[in-house]
């Protein structure tokens, strides 16, 4: 029974221990693993390749986690009397003349011939997980399937498989997962975006996992000698599929801690200068690591940014709120503008739904706002969209859509239709089937007026 | 140096693993031996030897308990002298609280258990629902009752628990209810079926009714039997049967589901045991019977339905049965580089930990806790730090831990969501993060250690569940960690060896 019985010169508590040499990682950098993904899902029956034609390579995506209140950002009612505006009755002219913004935006207002505002979203739910599910999946909520969301789409047609070879995963996340609303849906696990948890507006930058403060380089690879050495069990199997994956998924990891990963998120190169006109906050900052990452190509990048779920004493929290919004994402469009960038990297602003127009004064929200996903705003800029634009309305109480209902499937097909994302490119399912990545709307359909 | 274990004598202890495989006092254990080895001989498969009590006792707690021994249980495990200390051990595991919360966790996933999108149970019927399998569990219902009371329950879904398999279904038409019965107790995808075959079974289910109270988020689940109009159901063995109105249809159902020679209720989960203990099915994927995916060993499958029915659906019987067995008891190194020796169970297979079993084992290690919070309101669900992540109920709870380790969302039910392959983002985590960084550095668990006579035995005893060979005791005295203390650094690096992270 005890085959290779005399085998364990070395002790290994009952194993039998080969000498191999440890599994060779010259040649499997992070690139490998992610490339032999991408053959098997090639090999999963008919995938047709999307035309990759569009001129946006990249994609910025800023999510107002919670809901913003559409009419204190990008669809002020000053008419609509102070049961609906509050303290928010004199929006300012933006640099597009006809354009005005709620007046805690003016940097925004500088970059208005930069963005195209969709002031006629809708999907009528809600409910946080459902409309969240719906605007950055961009389908129905109750179907069997659990689709992917925006970004491991983009990272499944611009990501390793159409030739990405950056160090960084292809869909990174700046800070915190959102656990549902960034997941890979039927795509499953390889296509969950990479969380960089930390806070950029600390120095440093504590990439969670890649970055680790008060180990050196030198005592990472120490340390990676140290744990070769006492890793028995991977060296006695060192033949089984499952340790060969396993070494792969260190290889690539330790290609992120001591390849260049790091510098990726290294703040400390950046001009002060710039780092105070994005804002010294977690936002701001998130917004300049994103423009670094964009820089190197990364694909698709959200910048969770919570804060807007304001049920209670809604204004309070706007007046700290809007200005870091305003610094950190005007100073985004004008950085990536400066750079030229901006042709191609989509930015893209919305949360799952707007707010309650009407105002709740009365205890305990005493002064807040509820939930509203009959209508409300979103903000596209960069990638081949034409800036200086708002997309349909809202009616006079910003209750309900006025002109060209727009849903989150409308404005997602434009987005991939900016990508060179065909819409009826299909995703393959784990059962080998695949299904279209868009449905037909009964809304107003692809953003034509901006594109 | 007196605990030093010169390989030699480990490898002498391996050879006088107890064998089950000659004690006739287990016969249906013997009996699964005795298949096993037939088809491998019949396929040229050398079967890997046994494996060493080091290798059991962790093996055995991960799997029948999802957590790991602490070092005195391993400690005293391996001086434990007594022939049959490995069953007494199985009989020991399997009276745990452990055990059900555990298996309560493995059976929310095929339940689809979770408060949110897209299966909207809600906090508190997810903690009824939750409470209610992992006391069946605990209790060791017969299999049959269990999926009785399931398909036959009516009531409030606070007050009749049960009654949540009709809600954790996407939407409550006929056909996705004999959907999820289907797949979830016959081990069958409808998605494989014809549409009549489906719209036969569905008609079981259809006289399903649901109505609000005034209660936040109650809802009863009853059947409209007034309602209910005759009509033909057809049983997915094809027999027609007439229904009459005022009937529960599911109720004839449920009697033909879990009649002694129905074929699928205990062919179905006597597979999911054998799949969930030894880590290949014998029908594979688990949950996928259907004729041209026939059972590796149709034998084996044979044993253990039978087994199962004479022994009233006992459940706790076919995990002694098969724990006990010197299949299950195999050693993780294949003696054959042929890729389908997995299939016939020669060895067994290396598999990482699950997400919530490796956090726990982390926390064990370091004597921490984890800090769970639910974004969900009405009512706020408070979890007290002591929880352990096996028992955690709900899979809406945000972890960003156990989403990089592969938690299933529980949208689907089935098996293969859970995802417990390796990447590069997990390997960034336990190698580097903050998180597992500041457990290792705050631990004042292994500060202690560090203090003892021995620490770098307690350090193995506590992370590996075993001693360091003498070649390990070498590296380790040999090492010069710098500014760092050497505890630390070697708590880090157990802690990121294959053998902590894998059940081996």
């Amino acid at each position: 029974m005890m085959k290779n019985h005399n085998d364990c010169r070395d002790g290994c508590f009952g194993y039998p221990m080969t000498r191999r040499n440890f599994p060779g990682r010259a040649l499997a950098g992070a690139a490998g693993l992610w490339l032999a993904d991408s053959l098997a899902i090639r090999s999963w029956a008919a995938t047709p390749a999307a035309k990759t034609t569009g001129q946006a390579k990249s994609v910025i995506q800023i999510w107002m986690w919670g809901g913003p209140a559409h009419l204190d950002t990008f669809d002020p009612k000053p008419e609509a009397g102070n049961d609906y505006c509050g303290p928010y009755k004199k929006p300012i002219e933006t640099n597009v003349k006809g354009i005005r913004i709620c007046e805690q935006l003016p940097e925004l207002a500088k970059q208005a011939d930069k963005c195209a505002i969709i002031r006629s979203m809708t999907h009528g739910s809600n409910a946080h997980e459902i409309a969240t599910y719906m605007v950055q999946s961009g389908r129905p909520a109750g179907e069997r399937l659990v689709y992917p969301c925006v970004g491991a789409v983009v990272s499944f047609f611009k990501g390793y498989q159409a030739g990405y070879r950056g160090q960084l995963p292809p869909y990174v996340v700046l800070t915190e997962p959102q656990g549902r609303a960034s997941e890979g849906g039927f795509l499953g696990a390889r296509y969950k975006p990479f969380a960089t948890g930390g806070d950029p507006a600390k120095t440093p930058f504590e990439v969670e996992g890649i970055v680790a403060p008060g180990i050196t380089d030198a005592q990472q690879r120490q340390r990676r000698e140290w744990l070769d050495q006492l890793n028995t069990l991977r060296r006695a199997a060192a033949d089984t599929p499952a340790m060969q994956a396993l070494a792969r998924s260190e290889d690539e990891a330790y290609d992120m801690i001591l390849g260049g990963g790091a510098k990726m998120f290294d703040l400390s190169t950046e001009k002060d200068e710039l780092r105070e006109r994005y804002g010294k906050n977690t936002f701001g900052q998130s917004c300049l690591v994103a423009r670094r990452l964009v820089e190197q190509g990364v694909p698709y990048i959200t910048i969770n940014y919570p804060g807007w779920d304001t049920h209670k004493n809604h204004f309070q929290t706007m007046r700290t709120k809007l200005p870091e919004l305003d610094k950190g994402m005007a100073t985004l469009l004008q950085d990536l503008a400066d750079r030229g960038l901006l042709e191609s990297t989509v930015v893209w602003w919305s949360g799952e739904f707007g707010r309650t127009p009407k105002i709740q004064w009365e205890a305990p929200y005493n002064g807040g706002r509820g939930h509203w996903g009959n209508a409300f705003s979103a903000l596209l800029a960069g990638g081949g969209f034409k800036g200086g634009r708002v997309v349909g309305s809202s009616d006079a109480r910003g209750e309900t859509v006025k002109e060209r209902p727009t849903s989150p499937s409308d404005l997602i097909a434009s987005i991939y239709n900016r990508l060179g994302i065909d819409s009826d490119a299909r995703l393959p399912q784990p059962d080998g089937t695949t299904v279209p990545i868009m449905t037909a709307t009964t809304t107003g359909g692809l953003l034509k007026e901006i594109l | 140096m007196k605990r030093a274990i010169p390989a030699l004598l480990l490898l002498g202890l391996s050879t006088a693993a107890p064998s089950v495989e000659n004690n006739p006092a287990v016969h249906a254990t013997g009996s699964i031996d005795s298949l096993v080895r037939a088809s491998c001989r019949a396929a040229g498969i050398q079967p890997a030897g046994p494996c060493p009590d080091e290798v059991f006792i962790r093996r055995v707690h991960l799997d029948a308990i999802g957590t790991l021994p602490e070092a005195e249980e391993a400690q005293a495990f391996l001086e434990d002298k007594n022939p049959e200390k490995r069953s007494l051990l199985v009989d020991r595991l399997l009276e745990r609280k452990e055990f059900a919360d555990y298996w309560a966790l493995k059976w929310c996933d095929l339940l689809r258990v979770k408060s949110e999108f897209p299966i909207n149970l809600w906090p508190n019927a997810v903690q009824t629902y939750h409470r209610w399998v992992r006391d069946s569990l605990a209790e060791n219902k017969p299999y049959d009752r269990f999926v009785r009371e399931i398909l036959t329950a009516s009531g409030s879904n606070f007050r009749a628990p049960p009654v949540n398999f009709f809600r954790a279904v996407r939407d409550r038409e006929p056909a996705t209810i004999a959907q999820a019965v289907a797949l979830t107790f016959m081990g069958a995808r409808t998605e494989r079926w014809s549409p009549e075959r489906l719209a036969g079974m569905a008609a079981f289910f259809q006289d399903i009714k649901y109505k609000k109270s005034n209660e936040w988020k109650e809802e009863i689940v009853y059947v409209d039997l007034l309602g209910g109009t005759a009509r033909d159901a057809v049983l997915p063995d094809g027999t027609r049967v007439a229904l009459k109105p005022g009937t529960d249809a599911r109720t004839v159902f449920a009697d033909w589901l879990t009649r002694p020679d129905n074929p699928w209720l205990a062919g179905n989960i006597v597979n999911r045991i054998w799949y969930w203990l030894v880590g290949v099915g014998i029908v594979q994927e688990a949950d996928d019977f259907r004729p041209d995916n026939p059972p590796a060993n149709p034998e084996l499958l044979a044993l253990l339905e039978r087994e199962l029915i004479t022994h009233r659906y006992d459940l706790k019987h076919m995990y002694r049965l098969i724990l006990n067995s010197a299949t299950y008891q195999r050693s993780a190194i294949p003696t054959t580089e042929r890729p389908e020796a997995e299939r016939y169970f020669a060895h067994y297979p290396l598999r990482r930990l699950d997400a919530e079993v490796l956090i726990d084992a982390i926390n064990q290690i370091t004597g921490t806790t984890e800090s769970y919070v639910s974004l969900i309101p009405e009512p706020w669900t408070y979890i007290p730090k002591e929880t352990r992540s096996i028992e955690l109920a709900d899979a809406s709870i945000t972890s960003s831990f156990l989403e990089l380790f592969g938690r299933p969302a529980r949208d689907s039910g089935l098996e293969s969501e859970r995802n417990n392959s390796p990447n590069a983002a997990q390997r960034l985590h336990l190698l580097n993060s903050s998180h597992i960084q500041r457990k290792l550095a705050d631990s004042d668990k292994l500060r202690a250690l560090a203090r003892s006579q021995n620490p770098v035995d307690e350090l193995y005893l506590t992370i590996l569940s075993r001693y360091p060979t003498d070649e390990e005791r070498n590296i380790v005295s040999g090492h010069k960690p710098g500014n760092r203390s050497l505890t630390a650094e070697l708590a880090w690096a157990l802690i990121n060896t294959a053998e902590f992270q894998y059940r081996h």
